[in-house]
């Protein structure tokens, strides 16, 4: 059963001649555990089905449905309280608050929920583990390396346990080595049934993914490939 | 983690914008604090020296007949044939409930004197408390200290042709000149002073007074009221506020005030506007972190309480340091403003007012930047990561 589906969904930027279509009526479903990599060049519109997919981005047509909800007819209260229970974001460069520590940064989507202030510790701290940075728990962003700060964003992305999460580049400022951890990681939690979405412009990270996905010009440039077994 | 957390943490980390920020509104808060402080502190001390300047009571027998002035101001009812007021009753002023703010007593008796050729008024006063009352007098000479001297007006001394020292005779008596008043513009340039006791003696009123001007302290006592205590303790006597010396102390009070609340608000004004295009300039910059936030689920209202949370700790310090800080400065004001220092009492309504004010002004200045940061558009807060 589709976790999420989209619905020819569109999303043009800007009025008259100004007008710029960043993505035209697509269709995707996304499964339930599943792992699938967004692939295209920069300005394909890639990132912009993500920030739709996400909640992020009204599209201009089209549906986003989320276990059969438009999300899009929520209001802003309840897309953001949407988006808190039910999705975790993974961002190109990291973007950690400077002045909150590794932990805080990873408590950060607990701030705003019903969590005592131990209960918030001890899951950031679980997530934390799941990323192997449990020990650098205290020290700020730039205390740390790139590839550890990508690790707490995705710890940070997991800490509530939602059900699907998007990233978007996630190893866009990592060298290799770390680019291949992170991968690895993300690998690691789809196995666990985390279902994951990502955009890169990488096809060896794309093939990490279950299923790739290619954007071109605002379009998916062919009918959906065939499953890619997820590499470890 | 809280969202206090969050907004003490940026706090401590933008250490510079919050110290511009902090003496900013403090700045505003001192000067709006000094400002009123001064203006209270000089107003009452104005105020207190306008209220020993001169006579705002008169007290007058009860009487149905001749018109009289003094100092152009309408006395009532005033003759010699009235019976005089009882020099023991002035005893029951000291009695009224507000007996605390009659600072001077200064009764008088008063008689014709005439000569040959010329008239004069003679006025038998108590010169301790008629120097007390009427401090712009300028004698050349002194004023009298034995029962044989007596004090002139300007104009008597011209139309007697007295000076100091001359001697001048009064009902059989002979009296010695001790001293000449400056010309003051009033009544009193007309007038012959001499001691009360003898006055009295010398024209057959002894124990009585024909009338009694008072100097009362009235800043934080209605006049009226006064008035009235006078008038059921004395009531025998016709007790009159001088209204035009009321309202004009009350004028210049009023001017006070309206000057420091004008300034007061330019500059509550200009530190409203140092906080909105601060924390304008804040959000701006925090574009980034706004977008994170709300991709991550934190609402509009998460996102504005974070803000104002940090405008509301920012104005608490402001306001605690522009109360200190307004009040050291009126001290030092204090000195340059006035020779002698006045008084400086610390009124715990401008503490708790400068603090409120504060806040008030930080989260008011705050609150369209505040919005301006939950109205963001995530996606777009994101395209600029």
């Amino acid at each position: 059963m589709s976790y999420i589906k989209a619905i020819q969904v569109g999303k043009d930027f800007g009025d008259g001649d100004a007008k710029v279509t960043a993505v035209r009526n697509i269709d995707l479903s996304v499964e339930q555990g599943s792992f699938i990599s967004i692939m295209g060049e920069s300005g394909s519109g890639k990132s912009t089905l993500l920030a739709m997919l996400g909640g992020l981005l009204s599209p201009s047509r089209g549906q986003i449905l989320m276990e059969g909800i438009d999300i899009y007819t929520l209001n802003r209260t309840k897309l953001a309280d949407f988006r808190r229970e039910f999705m975790g974001f993974i961002f190109q460069s990291f973007q950690l608050v400077p002045y909150l520590n590794v932990l805080e940064n990873v408590q950060l989507p607990l701030a705003v929920t019903h969590y005592q202030e131990q209960d918030q510790k001890r899951l950031a701290l679980s997530a934390l583990e799941k990323v192997g940075l449990e020990n650098k728990a205290h020290r700020l962003p730039n205390q740390i390396s790139g590839g550890e700060q990508e690790r707490v964003a995705i710890a940070r992305a997991v800490v509530n346990e939602p059900p699907i999460l998007f990233a978007d580049e996630p190893t866009g400022n990592l060298d290799s080595r770390n680019s291949t951890e992170v991968m690895k990681l993300l690998t690691r939690l789809n196995a666990e049934g985390q279902t994951i979405v990502m955009v890169t412009h990488s096809r060896k990270n794309a093939e990490y993914g279950q299923r790739i996905v290619e954007v071109a010009d605002g379009r998916l440039a062919e009918p959906p490939a065939p499953a890619i077994k997820a590499a470890s | 983690m809280k969202l206090k957390t969050i907004a003490l943490n940026n706090l401590r980390r933008r250490k510079a914008k919050v110290f511009f920020l902090i003496t900013g509104l403090m700045i505003g808060v001192s000067a709006v604090v000094a400002l009123m402080t001064t203006t209270r502190i000089l107003a009452e001390d104005i105020a207190h020296k306008m209220d020993e300047f001169g006579a705002n009571i008169i007290i007058t027998p009860k009487s149905e007949g001749l018109s009289l002035t003094y100092g152009g101001l309408n006395l009532g009812g005033f003759s010699f044939d009235v019976k005089e007021i009882h020099q023991d009753e002035l005893a029951k002023i000291k009695t009224i409930e507000n007996a605390a703010n009659v600072r001077i007593v200064s009764p008088k008796v008063f008689n014709v004197l005439e000569t040959s050729s010329q008239k004069a008024l003679v006025v038998g006063v108590d010169f301790n408390s008629e120097l007390a009352l009427k401090k712009w007098w300028k004698i050349s000479g002194k004023a009298p200290e034995t029962d044989s001297q007596i004090l002139v007006g300007h104009d008597v001394a011209a139309r007697f042709n007295l000076k100091t020292d001359s001697v001048m005779d009064i009902k059989d008596h002979s009296f010695s000149v001790s001293g000449v008043l400056d010309p003051t513009g009033s009544q009193d340039d007309s007038l012959v002073f001499m001691k009360l006791p003898l006055a009295q003696k010398l024209f057959g009123k002894e124990g009585q007074v024909g009338m009694v001007e008072i100097a009362a302290l009235c800043k934080n006592c209605p006049i009226t009221e006064l008035v009235a205590q006078l008038s059921k303790a004395l009531p025998t006597a016709k007790v009159t506020a001088v209204q035009q010396v009321v309202e004009g102390r009350m004028d210049t009070l009023h001017n006070f005030q309206n000057f420091s609340l004008g300034v007061s608000g330019l500059i509550l004004f200009v530190g409203g506007m140092v906080v909105f295009v601060t924390m304008m300039s804040s959000v701006t910059e925090r574009t980034r972190e706004i977008g994170i936030f709300s991709a991550i689920g934190f609402r509009s209202s998460h996102i504005m309480k974070i803000i104002l949370l940090e405008a509301l700790i920012v104005s608490l310090c402001a306001g605690v340091l522009g109360y200190i800080t307004g009040i050291g400065v009126t001290w030092g004001l204090l000195s340059f403003l006035s020779e002698h220092r006045p008084h400086m009492s610390l009124d715990p309504y401008v503490a708790v007012g400068s603090v409120v004010l504060a806040i008030f002004l930080g989260l008011l200045a705050s609150f369209y930047p505040a919005r301006a940061a939950a109205a963001m558009d995530p996606n777009e807060a994101l395209r600029t990561l």
